[in-house]
């Protein structure tokens, strides 16, 4: 008979279930966006939320690493930049090479706004072109992330954010001095691989006479976005989350405690990299959307950034939450546009003097206590968490005596 | 427990684990986290989509690839008796750092709408435009282009200034088949995105014909140097087409500089240009710039007698003001000049500073033709539709526009003369026309 | 030789105003540690204020008298000076105690906040503008055939005097000593009866004072103002603050000759090596210099007591 308080491990029908279900959730998610949503809403309404979904990846792979490791990385649109331009290469040359054209070979899974006729049925020979673009799009920002992490975690927060600017800006100058897009499948064929990333636009962008073809449709979007949310509470709430938010709250601390500081920021960094990737990726393959080094500079890492702050560093659902009213808010207010920054300037600086934590802190929406009741009442509320939250422990200012 | 290592291996590892989430001890995972997951992925799926205010799309246009063209049924067909308005969308960057540009576009869009409704409308119906800002933006570019047509069911649109931007919107209008006009879109590849995209100014590959051919025929120059702008791709295509139009007609590149935009500091490249003696230097740029290198080139000792060359992207009244003195008798390729003795462009000049008190530059006389070539096809075409509407304005044929006799080529493209002009004065002042080629 | 020269005399007139600027990044940071990402906007409000004063006092177009110049410089250094003032005590005073990171964020508010206050079209609008020439009636000099314009002269003349009596202030003055101590452990200097507040708020005014001065002197040399939320001034406040960290963040010598060595390294790799890839030049030299000497030329790595 166990004695009370030891520990239990769970049966193999729950570790599968729980393993499984949250995964099929984000498929069953993410076929609802393409099959229900998609043909409800109209068609303007249709990509403000494709682009709404692009923030809240960017925004959740941020707050994995300023949020949750309480690291400033300041260049997350250069990582977006990389996962684009790799996805945008592999989709668009690997289509030169395939199929001897770069058009839309895409499934109804694939259906953006208003694509060419799509071809095949459900899932089509492109739609795994765009999921490999997607993962090695993702892997190359990963790896130019763990290049980038390595020497720079050692130093103290402020010089990371100095040095990962400086990255995007060196990422963004490199871009532009690459050279014209190939236009037809005689230069792409003739043209041996490893020179192909030469070609990448330069200042005019990824665009040519034919264009990027536009896969990044709501069912793609839905399902990253689902993918990056789930990795993101999992990795919360694990134990190498736990370290991550030790090494948040008190670096020297969890060092003595035997954390791999470094070993963890770095990992941090690269899975937070990885789906800035991805999101570049989608954010080139995007109809109407010209992939160009200037939109991907230090102003778009600030835009996200603020998104994670005023959201809550830390917190998986207030990122989310901010990046759908930051992304909104734009199309509302449009008259109002130059005042618009002024008012997310004065937000962050109030919410800095204010409350810190940003909107839900570390918690996530379902932990704050209005919520928390509501749930309980609605009879969905687990047990109750422990009186004191990650985070919200006393700080101690470093060598008071 | 092992001490995690930083390698490769073990982010990946790492990945792996977490996404296929083993629990890893107590307390790891409360009960309920499987009913939270789904209800709060639920949740954001329903947030979403009621946070794009959706709904009722069954009377909005969509366009579905896989019907027919069902778009005629939303159009307005050829009825005489149907006087309601036109209405047609216009994007530009009225905000951001071109900002002159989409502002003096849409400046003259609206004299020529004005002018249009003024004259009885088109077949009776007046025009209206919708206008959206894109801040030099091509994500927002292609959404303003997206809404224009979704939302605002425009039955044309004209825009954009920024090549970048204008291949964004292009891209869209060309799915959704409604017709737009560039104005002032100058790289190759707008037009060639699809039978539905337009453009009113001559191609880059023409506007480097021009300067070559004035610097070879008219000043008689051979050696020529290049600083050009290495972040615009306008910048960038110019150089390349001068580059390339120069060397065939006998001249020589003896140097090529580059610059980013936004820089200030422009002393190690004029240096390096002073040391090769040249005889001008062709600058494609952006007046923001071009006013910078102008000073610095004079204060570095490359004297007057090197005129700079430039394209259209120097049109602005702020050049002169910036460049002051250092700019004078430095020459520039552009859609026309304000003191051209044609009676097009009085009358415009005229009407444009009557109406807005400034002198008009060649962005809002092109938006301003673009407008008007708009509404003659209009009038001349079989019914709103997009196809038909595409059509009569590919057949526009000899239309003396305020830029010069504007006919639509088979590209797409505009056929018609460019002006090169001098500042003199702080102004600029008309000093050739270069036709184009047959 | 002439273009050696030249490239010289280049980088020497350009360091100038990175040295004035990575001052302030350095002074700011010795005092309080934290990286004030809102300088580079006092250093764009700067020049903006010289423009607009120099306008309203009609000195556009004219040929300005001897005084103008050092006056509509005065000027804008003063106003500055208040204007870091508020900053600090608004923006800055009440995160004292908070997490290095939340000053960042909050640095990266104002900002945002300047900027976008100073592109609105009641305040200095979206149009870069022409700066009134400020200079006195010299003509320019020059050394053989190389052209040494007076403007650069000037500018290195202005900033030299401008560090001088900065090094006079912190290193041979009380109240130098009292920044001093705070700098090394507020603290305890509070214990030894420095006004601590009073002193910080006294750093913020001379940083971005001096950021002031850098801001006219930079649009004195490039006379086309670029308008206030445009990327440049951001850059420009990025290299300075390269230029402070290379130079050993903290200390004020460093940061001087830290401005003077980035200008050399951009300056001729642009002339030398290629001139598209300046910038790289500046961020790969900071990674460089963080990796193998993470505390500067003349810093010293210091030991975090716990």
């Amino acid at each position: 008979m166990p004695a009370a308080g030891a520990l239990v491990q769970p049966g193999f029908g729950t570790i599968f279930l729980r393993s499984i279900l949250p995964l099929c959730a984000v498929l069953a998610f993410a076929l609802f966006m393409q099959g229900v949503a998609k043909p409800w809403l109209a068609p303007f309404h249709a990509k403000v939320v494709i682009d709404i979904g692009i923030a809240i990846i960017a925004a959740v792979s941020l707050n994995l690493v300023n949020g949750l490791t309480g690291q400033f990385s300041m260049g997350h649109a250069g990582f977006m930049a990389v996962g684009g331009y790799f996805g945008a290469a592999i989709t668009y040359y690997g289509s030169f090479r395939l199929f001897g054209d770069a058009s839309f070979r895409g499934g109804w899974v694939s259906w953006a706004l208003a694509t060419e006729h799509f071809t095949g049925g459900a899932i089509a020979s492109g739609d795994f072109l765009f999921l490999a673009a997607c993962i090695v799009g993702g892997l190359a920002a990963a790896a130019l992330g763990y290049v980038v992490a390595l020497p720079s975690l050692r130093l103290r927060g402020d010089y990371l954010a100095i040095v990962t600017l400086g990255f995007g800006e060196i990422i963004r100058v490199l871009l532009t001095q690459t050279n014209d897009v190939l236009a037809t499948a005689e230069e792409v064929r003739n043209t041996p691989l490893w020179r192909l990333p030469l070609h990448l636009g330069g200042a005019l962008g990824f665009s040519s006479a034919v264009g990027i073809p536009s896969y990044a449709s709501h069912f793609w979007v839905a399902l990253w976005v689902g993918v990056v949310i789930l990795v993101s509470i999992r990795l919360k709430r694990s134990s190498s989350g736990r370290a991550l938010l030790a090494i948040r709250e008190d670096e020297i601390a969890a060092e003595a405690m035997g954390v791999n500081t470094t070993g963890y920021k770095v990992r941090a960094f690269v899975i937070s990299a990885f789906f800035a990737g991805v999101a570049g990726c989608l954010f080139a393959h995007v109809i109407g959307t010209t992939l160009n080094p200037k939109e991907l500079g230090f102003q778009k890492s600030f835009d996200i950034i603020i998104m994670v702050v005023l959201g809550g560093m830390g917190s998986v659902s207030g990122a989310v939450i901010a990046a759908i009213i930051l992304t909104v808010l734009p199309e509302v207010l449009r008259d109002f546009n130059s005042y618009r920054m002024i008012i997310y300037a004065l937000a962050l600086i109030l919410m800095m003097i204010l409350r810190p934590k940003g909107l839900f802190g570390v918690n996530e929406v379902w932990e704050i206590a209005p919520v928390r009741r509501l749930l309980r009442r609605l009879g969905l509320g687990g047990p109750r968490p422990p009186k004191k939250s990650i985070g919200s422990g006393a700080r101690r200012e470093r060598g008071a005596p | 427990m092992t001490r995690p290592s930083t390698s490769a291996a073990a982010s990946v590892r790492h990945l792996a684990r977490v996404l296929s989430l083993r629990p890893r001890g107590p307390g790891a995972l409360h009960e309920t986290t499987i009913r939270r997951s789904l209800g709060s992925l639920l949740c954001l799926g329903a947030a979403i989509s009621l946070s794009a205010c959706g709904g009722g799309s069954a009377d909005k246009k969509s366009a579905d690839g896989s019907s027919g063209n069902a778009s005629s049924s939303a159009r307005e067909g050829p009825d005489p008796n149907d006087k309601s308005d036109i209405l047609i969308g216009s994007y530009n960057s009225m905000t951001g750092s071109e900002a002159t540009f989409g502002q003096s576009t849409y400046a003259g869009i609206q004299l020529a709408i004005e002018e249009i409704n003024a004259g009885g409308g088109v077949n009776g119906r007046k025009l209206v435009v919708r206008n959206y800002d894109t801040q030099g933006k091509s994500q927002e570019a292609g959404t303003a282009v997206t809404r224009l047509i979704t939302d605002d069911e425009v039955t044309a649109i004209i825009g954009e200034v920024a090549s970048s931007l204008s291949i964004a919107g292009g891209r869209v209008a060309q799915q959704y088949g409604v017709p737009m006009i560039s104005p002032s879109s100058t790289n190759a590849q707008v037009t060639q995105i699809g039978d539905m995209v337009f453009r009113v100014c001559f191609v880059d590959s023409f506007q480097g014909y021009v300067a070559a051919k004035f610097l070879r025929e008219n000043l008689k120059f051979d050696k020529v140097a290049v600083l050009f702008d290495q972040s615009q791709a306008y910048s960038k295509g110019l150089k390349d087409d001068f580059s390339k139009a120069f060397i065939a007609l006998g001249g020589t590149i003896i140097g090529e500089q580059a610059f980013t935009g936004g820089d200030p500091d422009f002393s190690a490249q004029l240096t390096t240009i002073r040391s090769l003696s040249p005889q001008a230097i062709y600058v494609p740029g952006y007046y923001t710039d071009v006013g910078n290198i102008a000073l610095q080139a004079r204060k570095l000792g490359i004297g007057k007698n090197v005129p700079l060359i430039g394209g259209d992207g120097w049109d602005s009244s702020k050049l002169a003001e910036i460049g002051g003195d250092a700019i004078e008798g430095s020459f520039y390729s552009n859609h026309y000049s304000p003191d051209q003795p044609s009676p097009e462009v009085k009358q415009f000049v005229e009407k444009f500073t009557a109406k807005f008190g400034q002198m008009p530059d060649g962005l809002a006389a092109l938006g301003y033709d673009a407008t008007l070539i708009l509404a003659d096809a209009m009038k001349r075409a079989k019914s709103l539709d997009g196809k038909d509407l595409a059509a009569a304005i590919a057949a526009t044929q000899d239309f003396a526009a305020v830029t010069g006799t504007i006919s639509i080529d088979a590209n797409r493209n505009a056929s018609k003369a460019a002006v090169v002009v001098q500042m003199k004065g702080g102004k600029p002042v008309f000093v050739a026309a270069v036709e184009p080629l047959k | 030789m002439i273009d050696l020269l030249q490239t010289l005399l280049n980088a020497i007139a350009v360091g100038s105003f990175y040295a004035l600027v990575a001052l302030g990044y350095t002074m700011v940071y010795g005092i309080l540690k934290f990286i004030n990402f809102a300088h580079s906007d006092i250093v764009m409000l700067g020049a903006w204020t010289a423009f607009v004063v120099a306008r309203a006092a009609g000195l556009a177009g004219e040929e300005p008298g001897w005084f103008a110049g050092p006056l509509i410089l005065v000027t804008a250094m003063v106003a500055c000076g208040a204007l870091g003032f508020t900053i600090e005590r608004l923006a800055y005073r009440p995160l004292r105690s908070a997490p290095r990171l939340n000053v960042l964020i909050t640095a990266i508010g104002v900002s945002l906040l300047l900027q976008n206050i100073g592109q609105l079209p009641w305040v200095f609008g979206t149009q870069p503008q022409k700066m009134p020439n400020l200079l006195p009636p010299i003509p320019d000099l020059s050394i053989g055939p190389v052209p040494v314009p007076l403007v650069d002269v000037i500018g290195f003349g202005t900033a030299v005097v401008l560090m001088l009596l900065l090094e006079r202030l912190v290193f041979h003055s009380k109240l130098g000593r009292a920044m001093r101590a705070c700098a090394h452990d507020p603290k305890v200097a509070a214990l030894m009866g420095i006004p601590v507040d009073r002193v910080i708020s006294f750093t913020f005014v001379l940083g971005s004072a001096l950021a002031a001065a850098g801001g006219v002197l930079f649009a004195l040399k490039y006379s086309g103002l670029k308008q206030p939320a445009d990327a440049s001034w951001v850059l420009l406040g990025l290299k300075a603050f390269v230029a402070a960290v290379i130079g050993g963040i903290g200390n004020v010598r460093g940061a001087m000759l830290g401005g003077f060595l980035i200008a050399f390294i951009e300056i001729f790799g642009a002339k030398y090596l290629s001139p598209n890839l300046r910038d790289v030049y500046v961020f790969a030299l900071l990674i460089i210099v963080l990796l193998v000497r993470p505390g500067g030329l003349l810093g010293r790595a210091t030991v975090e007591k716990v």
